[in-house]
């Protein structure tokens, strides 16, 4: 397949990722913006109010970095686990293995999907951040190149999962008992340098760790972790991930028998 | 060079459920084909194999002479199929879900348009172009699935089963649109277990049974080994007892119905001649249906013992 055939290919599964989120609307944008306000109202406004500063912040400042972030990863994660499992499910994935588009643009259409939403819900989270805090942008680059890989790492995850779900129980094990408790140990509401050192060092194995503090230190200029280090973690997870599901597409796993 | 060829494909499935036992099989270009076979007999894995959703044990399938196996893009390039059950989104619109498929061949998305509105327009499904597929019926879904595999105007068509479960008038307009596009070029091949529908379409045909091709031949030639055929006589007068006809394998199918088997080739006229003398007036006759459903099940009978 030649690179304008396959370009077309990948812009196809692109359209068609940003029409599923645009038609299901109701799931995919509106929950995260309701979930987020709760948050920063009850964590930020209420409970924060009481807390006083964080990492040289001010409580409700400190979490809009991560909240945002979380709702970056989640929604990435969970766009393309859904989505690719319901095209499993749905057997419509087989429009897809039945064509000649190559194992990579598959993976690449599926990713751009998620960050796509990634950015969306992102977005809107920041802009109700606006309602409660004022914002100013440290380091844009770092923010959006954290954004961006963060929302690209999730992606690979959720494709991950999707290719082994069998049933729609498979689809929520991973998200419910290991991303949202990583997330909320992941320094979105605590700057890790309160935690005693063997909780410390435990939470500098958890990749969120890196994901929310890069992207603190580019809104807020503050972090807990060296930013290249953040950076480099978040690269080489993304080419080992990467390469895993592309491993599982060439194989066929959960797709061909 | 043939549209299809398998060379001793075979597939197992675990290590005990052999599907195909060493298929050899050939379909020239431009053909119409039938691959008959009963449930379970391996079409479906060959299909599979053939659109690389099923890998094979060994053996390999060449589609217009590129191998799935080691030019997979290349060679499905060329094939569009149509699956038994329906696998397009039913939340999205037939007109999308076309767009769509056409994209993955790499047909621009101007061309694609083009294209979805002409088929939609064949296969009569233009005005239901931006209603949630969930919602079309059983036959509109079938013909949807259609339009969907000419999206990248393929050279080889399969269709497993494409017919299954459509009323007769759409089952034949499909038939009239599946000529045509084999008249216009496209290699077609058909799995079907209405045998009435490939007796009609297809010029060579195939039976599988058990994972092997127990026949491979002309729809001609097949049909030639029938020795015997059955009239189905409609009757004038009722006719409450059989009368003695010599000679003749005759059976009472009811008051109005009778049904005589003859060697091929018989003269007729003498066959009324016994009738008249039996006091049997005739309304009407025809031929009884369904020739090659004879042979097929002839076929399989014979495999079996």
């Amino acid at each position: 397949m030649n690179t304008a055939i396959a370009l077309t290919a990948f812009k196809t599964i692109v359209i068609k990722e940003i029409n599923r989120i645009l038609r299901i609307w109701g799931q995919t944008l509106v929950p995260p913006a309701i979930t987020m306000t709760l948050y920063f109202l009850i964590f930020g406004k209420l409970v924060g109010s009481r807390i006083g500063e964080m990492g040289g912040h001010r409580y409700m400042e400190f979490i809009v970095p991560g909240l945002i972030m979380m709702s970056v990863i989640q929604n990435a994660y969970g766009n393309v686990v859904s989505s690719f499992f319901g095209s499993k499910f749905g057997r419509y994935v087989e429009e897809l293995l039945v064509s000649p588009t190559p194992n990579i643009v598959i993976l690449a259409g599926y990713v751009a999907g998620g960050v796509l939403r990634g950015v969306m819900v992102g977005g809107i989270v920041l802009l109700v951040s606006l309602f409660f805090t004022d914002l100013s942008i440290a380091h844009p680059f770092v923010m959006l190149g954290s954004v961006f890989l963060a929302a690209v790492l999730f992606s690979l995850a959720g494709f991950v999962n999707a290719v082994y779900a069998k049933k729609f129980d498979d689809i929520s094990i991973i998200p419910t008992f290991i991303l949202t408790p990583l997330t909320y140990l992941g320094g979105v509401f605590y700057s890790i340098s309160l935690l005693p050192g063997f909780w410390r060092e435990l939470s500098l194995l958890n990749p969120i760790v890196y994901t929310v503090n890069a992207f603190r230190y580019g809104v807020l200029g503050e972090s807990d972790v060296s930013i290249p280090l953040a950076f480099g973690i978040m690269l080489l997870a993304i080419v080992v991930l990467g390469a895993y599901c592309l491993h599982l597409l060439a194989r066929g796993t959960g797709l061909r028998s | 060079m043939p549209a299809l060829a398998t060379v001793q494909l075979r597939k197992t499935y675990g290590t005990k459920v052999e599907a195909l036992k060493g298929i050899d099989l050939s379909v020239e270009e431009g053909d119409f084909f039938a691959l008959l076979g009963p449930n379970g007999a391996g079409k479906s894995t060959l299909i599979g194999i053939a659109a690389s959703l099923v890998r094979p044990t060994s053996g390999d399938v060449r589609i217009f002479g590129k191998s799935v196996v080691t030019e997979r893009s290349a060679a499905v390039a060329e094939l569009g199929l149509v699956p038994q059950e329906f696998n397009f989104n039913q939340f999205e619109k037939p007109f999308e879900i076309l767009v769509n498929q056409a994209g993955y061949y790499g047909v621009p998305r101007k061309l694609a348009r083009e294209r979805a509105e002409q088929y939609l327009n064949q296969l009569q499904l233009w005005d239901k172009r931006e209603v949630a597929s969930r919602t079309l019926s059983g036959g509109m879904k079938r013909r949807l699935m259609i339009a969907r595999a000419m999206m990248h105007s393929p050279r080889l068509l399969i269709l497993d089963e494409p017919t299954a479960g459509v009323d007769i008038e759409i089952r034949r307009s499909m038939w009239v649109y599946l000529k045509e596009i084999n008249r216009a070029g496209t290699t077609v091949i058909l799995t079907t277990h209405y045998l009435e529908e490939a007796e009609n379409l297809c010029r060579h045909i195939a039976i599988i049974d058990h994972g092997r091709v127990i026949e491979n031949t002309t729809m001609k030639g097949l049909l030639g080994t029938l020795d015997r055929e059955t009239f189905v006589f409609d009757l004038t007068h009722p006719l409450y007892e059989l009368p003695a006809l010599e000679g003749l394998s005759a059976q009472r199918i009811d008051d109005h119905t009778l049904e005589i088997e003859v060697a091929r080739g018989t003269e007729l006229n003498g066959l009324f001649v016994r009738l008249t003398e039996a006091g049997i007036g005739v309304r009407s006759m025809r031929n009884k249906a369904n020739r090659l459903e004879e042979l097929f099940v002839r076929l399989l009978g014979q495999e079996a013992a």
